[in-house]
């Protein structure tokens, strides 16, 4: 009870920090711009002359969370140790985790409100015809669940270093990996190299894998599972950093 | 209120913090000096949770602040080194923030900041952003911060470094005040703070506590303490260095000639030695002397003395 009182006391105050500065609205406006011109250009949302988004609109998300959540994580723990404000918060009467979960949830939280505003697609595909809504509502759930596990990798590295430049290079270039090795031409590779077995061990650990369920319309537990628990993985990490930070 | 027992910190193969014991009850105010780099931070960070001790034991109000944190915690207020704070919140936001973390909502929410703000002469930029703050209004927001729910225990670092002469009299005032009911522990370099607001002074060197007592009982130490100054017309300078020197308490004498006038210190051979003026009184009668008085000791002399010997003694010579 009270420790839920504490993470949205700093989930609050992270969420209001966002909005102060221009990076918030920096961000949601190259988003939206970055999902009309794919969707719209390079999905040929209208040539297909089908009433969806999977294809179109959302296989594009785990490319674009490459660049734009690691900016949205970057600032998370590296710019509270530049300033110092790291010290303020772990000398409140608060534990590291309430600190990480509401800091983590309020981010989540933007990335979410960031995703809803994409709503004129969703208006737009019913307009024009009869997409299968609950398709689409899945696939949104799997996109904010994703996004919520690149934001997780980002603040790993956002704990590691007080340079948020450093946070943001590092968490790209982790999140590229994730999302490479689900790619085809990474199965092909790694299955010459290794064999089956192995290449689909290694593929099952990407982004991409376990998002095109969702794209497809699919709530497949196991999916979420992997997003929720390398969400769980990566701020367990993130509070052993802090810890070593006190020592 | 604050119990430090044995305290150690190591970096790496450097003993940053080196045995460090010593207790502060409430109404007291107590000074923690030292140059820089001599361990005071990080003393200061490991009694308020921040960075765990290597060995010993820190309890505040009774609380482990390893084994008990949050309960530790909750007694204390922290003004960290440079006074960091959220740049992108306003003044108001940020000590509202504050005083929810420490539990308070509402009308007592309310009510914290607005004593917080008035206390540290908030008023002016109450509803601006703290990015935009000079140096002296975010020490004081950061200070603000630390008082916000009335702790038991404030542990000030540096608590006026960056303000300017007034800010540092009011901030001063403030900490003596609220020493009467509180246990208080800041830290500074600046030597007059000591007279002005501390009970009691403990100097650390290299990480370890080398001197510790009231200021009074510090000055004592200086060889200052105790010492005699006088004004002279009419005498040689060798007169007056024999005359004094042949004294049997005298330990050493310091002339300074300036024209017809001679200033001399005579330095008793036990520093703060009550009969010392009297003795030079009654070896000066008959001379022309426009004045006298007893020196009461010098704390930068102390400070100095105590960690940087060599050169003192050097300059001695």
């Amino acid at each position: 009870m009270n420790s839920w009182v504490n993470i949205k006391t700093i989930a609050k105050r992270e969420l209001v920090a966002y909005f102060m500065s221009p990076l918030a609205y920096v961000f949601i406006v190259i988003f939206l711009l970055l999902c009309g011109t794919f969707t719209f250009f390079f999905g040929y949302f209208y040539e297909r002359g089908v009433a969806e988004l999977g294809q179109s609109f959302f296989f594009w998300h785990p490319w674009f969370y490459l660049f734009l959540v690691p900016a949205v994580g970057m600032r998370l723990w590296a710019e509270e140790r530049r300033v110092g404000t790291l010290e303020l918060l772990m000398t409140m009467p608060i534990t590291p985790w309430q600190a990480i979960l509401g800091k983590f949830l309020a981010s989540w939280l933007f990335l979410a409100i960031a995703l809803a505003l994409t709503f004129p697609l969703w208006i737009t595909v019913n307009y024009l015809g009869n997409p299968d809504n609950g398709v689409i509502f899945a696939a949104y759930v799997g996109s904010w669940l994703m996004a919520g596990a690149y934001l997780a990798i980002s603040c790993i590295t956002s704990a590691m270093t007080r340079a948020q430049v450093v946070s943001f290079i590092v968490s790209l270039v982790v999140c590229a990996l994730l999302l490479l090795v689900g790619t085809g031409g990474a199965l092909e590779f790694f299955k010459n190299l290794f064999g089956v077995s192995i290449a689909e061990a290694i593929s099952s650990f990407s982004f991409l894998t376990h998002f095109v369920g969702f794209s497809k319309g699919v709530i497949d537990s196991r999916d979420v599972l992997f997003f929720l628990s390398l969400i769980g993985f990566s701020l367990f990490t993130t509070s052993v950093i802090l810890r070593e930070h006190r020592h | 209120m604050i119990k430090v027992e044995n305290l150690v910190k190591v970096f790496g193969t450097k003993h940053a913090v080196d045995g460090i014991s010593f207790a502060v009850e409430r109404g007291e105010v107590l000074g923690f000096l030292g140059p820089n780099g001599a361990g005071k931070s990080t003393t200061m960070r490991m009694i308020t949770g921040f960075i765990a001790p290597t060995e010993g034991t820190v309890t505040v109000g009774g609380f482990d602040v390893v084994e008990q944190p949050l309960a530790a915690k909750r007694l204390m207020g922290y003004l960290p080194e440079n006074a960091p704070a959220y740049t992108d919140m306003t003044v108001q936001g940020f000590l509202g923030f504050t005083a929810e973390i420490r539990g308070l909502h509402g009308e007592a929410k309310r009510k914290a900041v607005a004593r917080a703000v008035d206390l540290c002469f908030l008023e002016n930029v109450r509803h601006q952003s703290v990015e935009t703050l000079s140096k002296g209004y975010r020490h004081r927001t950061c200070f603000a911060q630390s008082i916000i729910h009335d702790p038991d225990v404030l542990i000030l670092d540096e608590p006026t470094d960056g303000l300017d002469p007034n800010q540092k009299h009011e901030i001063r005032m403030l900490i003596r005040k609220m020493g009467e009911k509180k246990a208080i522990i800041f830290s500074t370099h600046i030597l007059e703070e000591v007279d002005a607001v501390c009970s009691r002074a403990v100097i650390i060197d290299r990480g370890r506590i080398v001197a510790n007592g009231t200021p009074e009982q510090l000055r004592q130490k200086s060889e200052w303490a105790g010492a005699v100054t006088l004004r002279v017309v009419g005498q040689s300078e060798s007169a007056i260095k024999d005359r004094l020197t042949q004294l049997r308490a005298t330990k050493r004498v310091a002339i300074l000639a300036n024209g017809s006038h001679i200033k001399a210190t005579a330095f008793p051979r036990t520093a703060g030695d009550g009969d010392f003026t009297r003795e030079v009184i009654e070896a000066t009668r008959g001379w022309q002397v426009e004045e006298l008085h007893t020196e009461e000791g010098r704390l930068d002399e102390v400070f100095r003395s105590i960690t940087m010997p060599d050169t003192v003694k050097d300059q001695t010579k």
